[in-house]
């Protein structure tokens, strides 16, 4: 079996499993046509692409989720095929999923042991000896919290322990990772790279997937490169360089370097005086000028979403002030909010972005109903004209305005979003994470894009954990900590360093004194 | 991002207008109604009547009345299961104006006034205090037909002038019925406000994605609140329609009604953990259970046999696109 040879790929060591050829039709697009991919024992291979270029599609087909309509997929040499998600774990193959689910109900060893728990000589599960090998997992990883807890309990960077010593409790030789530092903090990602590190000297096969190219950088052995659901090239991280591998990517060189902006920078549109809120936040004041990018930055839990989603109108504050061009307005809802010219590009996509279910033209016009519409009646002709104008210019790919938007890409559905919200023509577009888990290509035409908005007048308040976004793009940075302001940056004062210090609430500058 | 030179043009629509209707579920109901039809007339001599026809029509058009307000409260992802009780508490209101000498104007108005303020009473459960609306609306089914236990015990409240009579024993013009009038407008009433409003495209959103709606700047608990009052409406309508035709009021009016009202919405394609159905499909799921009803009537089928007949309807109707694409996909494996 070792006798195959492979292009590209030094045969150094024989791959745990190899897909081949492997090739997956929807009704509408082509997700995988012939793509290969390799995974070796005791190697970490960052899965690279754009958003849409078949990475999901591969791992559900790997987990069994999908069955590939042609190709091969091998372990340890040998043809295998998989008709069910059982038959992918029993060949050693787990993944922990970008939302992986979990119980809220349970304690941390019943998550972990859910279908597959030691039974007792009755068929009962063993209790005792799931919470014995519960706990020898979490030691392994590291986790700091007892088997006994109740899962609802937990912060998310312990569900996602709970989650890993879940895909570990099946005795996998191949581990997927699926966007696994997307909710950790920066302290949480440094700990899941010692996990990794972990796994690799326990001989496992890990499938790394991640948009973030220092993390690949700094974790993989290997790469293998998809774009539009084609296999591009794989090899060693040793032997790439950044820049080659996101020209591989996007099939054209991305300039990393973040766009000019003209500051033409106007009077105030909105203040915020004295927001309060009796656990999230507390005493948020500033203003916003016209044609302005603001930055919020902070760490995972600092209040910056809570605080956004009070200003929409979605919770209310205890107390505080806005004002919109000088007036003062009450908001106590989301249509206030977009009332007055203040719209919410909400982080989390699925639930609370986008509408699926309802056509790309109707989730774009929603909110703009009452311009599309008269007297309170639809007026078809008139929503395409202005779902088709919003769509051109942010470039939508789809196969028609009528299709659901849940068969949209999740770079594409956040596009339908933004469309959505430009159609109002709002004052202020507060954008939350707006590219997070988008891929490099997307992410610069999103920074070009929001450039471009403030050059038209716009104001922005753009949430965002990742500094080079922050410091790139923010014409001013506010640093939450602890749900209060904590530093209000511009100019030389806006460095990665000084962000950091203020978010973490360190006063000296002395290195390595998160804890 | 934006103008690029080869900025993509996105049509608007994939499929063309005939194509979809050809496929919809609402197509599949009307080939059963039809097919229930030729066969009613090959089993029952007596079927093809005008008069019997229009009989026929009571066994379906008050609780369709309340089935298109339903529809719009299933797709928005609630549901009202004390629309029958709602019937008889607003039957109960009438009887007892009617005791204190009130005209016909009066019960009208005090029918479709009760109605009203229980879906207002269930709207503020759901809407206001966030209560699930399945757990709330059994709670008012038992409280609102209570009361009218309370009021009326085993008496029953009869006597109803002869214009009241009209609503329920009617007829417009030779054998069309004032409540086949009633029905056809507010079908239409609905079928517009669902299809063609700003409301109705809001309630799919709602029924869609709740959080997305509200996200989106909807007045997610206004909406609701407004389609729980326009079921409680309904059933009042309902409740003026049934007390006119039955000519008296007994606490047990109504009784189990609410079930076929849903039926008759699940039937139409309403998908009841919301989202999707339409008005079209609710009257056609409305033909339907007419026409099983008198035609298995006709042949002298026992009451409960029959509801055994609607139960094997809607699984069967419902299971028969899911068991279409299971055989589809196999095969092609």
């Amino acid at each position: 079996m070792t006798t195959r040879t492979l292009p590209h790929v030094s045969p150094d060591v024989t791959p745990v499993v190899s897909m081949d050829m492997i090739t997956k039709t929807f009704p509408v697009v082509k997700a995988l046509d012939e793509v290969r991919l390799d995974l070796y024992p005791g190697q970490v291979t960052a899965l690279v692409g754009e958003n849409g270029a078949g990475k999901s599609t591969t791992v559900k087909i790997l987990t069994g989720i999908y069955i590939p309509d042609g190709g091969t997929i091998r372990i340890d040499g040998d043809p295998i095929s998989f008709n069910r998600p059982n038959d992918a774990a029993n060949a050693g193959i787990t993944a922990i999923h970008q939302e992986t689910v979990l119980f809220d109900e349970l304690s941390v060893a019943e998550n972990i042991y859910i279908g597959h728990a030691p039974r007792t000589r009755f068929g009962l599960i063993d209790k005792a000896e799931m919470h014995r090998a519960a706990v020898k997992l979490l030691g392994e990883i590291g986790a700091p919290f007892s088997s006994h807890t109740q899962l609802r309990d937990l912060g998310i960077a312990n569900k996602h322990l709970v989650a890993i010593a879940r895909a570990l409790s099946v005795d996998a030789r191949v581990v997927i990772m699926d966007e696994p530092t997307a909710a950790l903090s920066h302290k949480e990602i440094e700990e899941l790279y010692e996990l990794v590190e972990a796994l690799k000297s326990q001989g496992k096969a890990i499938l790394f997937i991640s948009h973030k190219f220092d993390e690949i950088f700094r974790i993989a052995d290997r790469y293998t490169v998809f774009r539009d659901g084609a296999f591009v090239g794989d090899g060693k991280i040793a032997d790439i360089s950044e820049a080659e591998l996101v020209t591989m990517m996007v099939g054209r060189s991305v300039d990393q370097i973040y766009p000019e902006r003209a500051h033409d920078i106007g009077e105030e549109v909105l203040k915020v005086v004295g927001y309060d809120h009796p656990t999230e936040f507390a005493d948020i004041s500033f203003d916003l000028k016209r044609g302005e990018i603001l930055g919020f930055y902070g760490l995972v839990g600092a209040g910056r979403s809570e605080f956004m989603q009070a200003l929409f109108g979605i919770t209310k504050p205890s107390k505080g002030v806005c004002r919109v061009n000088g007036d003062i307005k009450v908001i106590r809802s989301p249509a206030d909010a977009v009332g007055n010219g203040i719209v919410y590009v909400p982080e989390d996509r699925g639930k609370q972005g986008a509408i699926i279910g309802l056509p790309i033209f109707q989730n774009i016009t929603l909110p703009s109903l009452g311009k599309t519409s008269r007297k309170g009646f639809l007026k078809l002709a008139e929503e395409f004209k202005l779902a088709r104008e919003y769509s051109q210019r942010l470039d939508l790919r789809a196969a028609a305005l009528d299709q659901d938007v849940g068969n949209l890409s999740g770079g594409n559905q956040q596009k339908v979003v933004i469309a959505k919200w430009l159609a109002t023509q709002p004052q202020v577009i507060i954008l939350d994470e707006p590219t997070k888990g988008i891929d490099i290509g997307s992410k610069a035409a999103v920074h070009e894009f929001m450039a471009e908005l403030a050059a038209q007048g716009l104001s922005v308040i753009m949430v965002s954990s990742e500094i080079p976004e922050v410091i790139g793009m923010s014409d001013r940075v506010i640093v939450m900590r602890d749900g209060r302001i904590a530093a209000e940056l511009v100019g030389h004062d806006l460095t990665p360093e000084t962000l950091v210090r203020h978010a973490a609430g360190i006063t000296k500058s002395t290195k390595g004194a998160a804890a | 991002m934006i103008n690029t030179a080869q900025t993509r043009h996105v049509p608007d629509r994939l499929n063309s207008r005939a194509a979809r209707l050809f496929k919809s579920w609402e197509a599949l109901l009307l080939a059963v109604a039809i097919a229930i039809f030729v066969i009613n007339s090959f089993a029952s001599p007596y079927f093809l009547s005008a008069w019997n026809l229009s009989d026929a029509t009571f066994n379906f058009t008050e609780k369709a009345m309340i089935a298109f307000a339903m529809a719009l409260l299933i797709i928005s992802g609630e549901i009202d299961l004390s629309v029958a009780s709602i019937i008889a508490l607003s039957s109960t209101a009438i009887g007892l104006a009617l005791q204190f000498g009130a005209g016909t104007p009066e019960l009208v108005i005090i029918g479709l006034t009760v109605g009203l303020l229980c879906g207002a009473f269930n709207g503020f459960f759901v809407t206001v205090l966030g209560l699930p609306s399945i757990v709330v609306t059994i709670g008012t089914m038992s409280l609102f037909r209570g009361i009218s236990f309370i009021i009326l015990g085993d008496d029953a409240f009869r006597g109803y002038p002869p214009s009241f009579s009209w609503f329920g024993q009617g007829y417009i013009y030779w054998v069309f019925t004032v409540e086949m009038l009633l029905f056809v407008i507010i079908a239409v009433i609905y079928g517009v406000l669902l299809h063609k409003t700003n409301f109705g495209r809001a309630v799919y959103a709602i029924g869609n994605n709740p959080t997305g709606a509200l996200f989106s700047g909807i007045r997610v608990a206004r909406v609701k609140f407004v389609l729980f009052l326009l079921t409680g409406l309904m059933s009042g309508v309902a409740a003026i329609c049934l007390t006119s035709r039955l000519g008296s009021t007994r606490p047990s009016i109504a009784t189990g009604m609410e079930l076929e009202v849903v039926t008759m919405v699940v039937l139409g394609g309403v998908n009841i953990l919301g989202g999707s159905g339409t008005i079209p499909g609710v009257v056609i799921a409305a033909f339907v259970m007419g026409l099983v009803t008198f035609g298995l009537g006709l042949l002298n089928v026992p009451g409960i046999v029959m509801s055994i007949f609607i139960g094997l309807l809607l699984i069967g109707v419902i299971a028969l696109p899911r068991l279409w694409a299971m055989a589809a996909t196999r095969r092609k494996a």
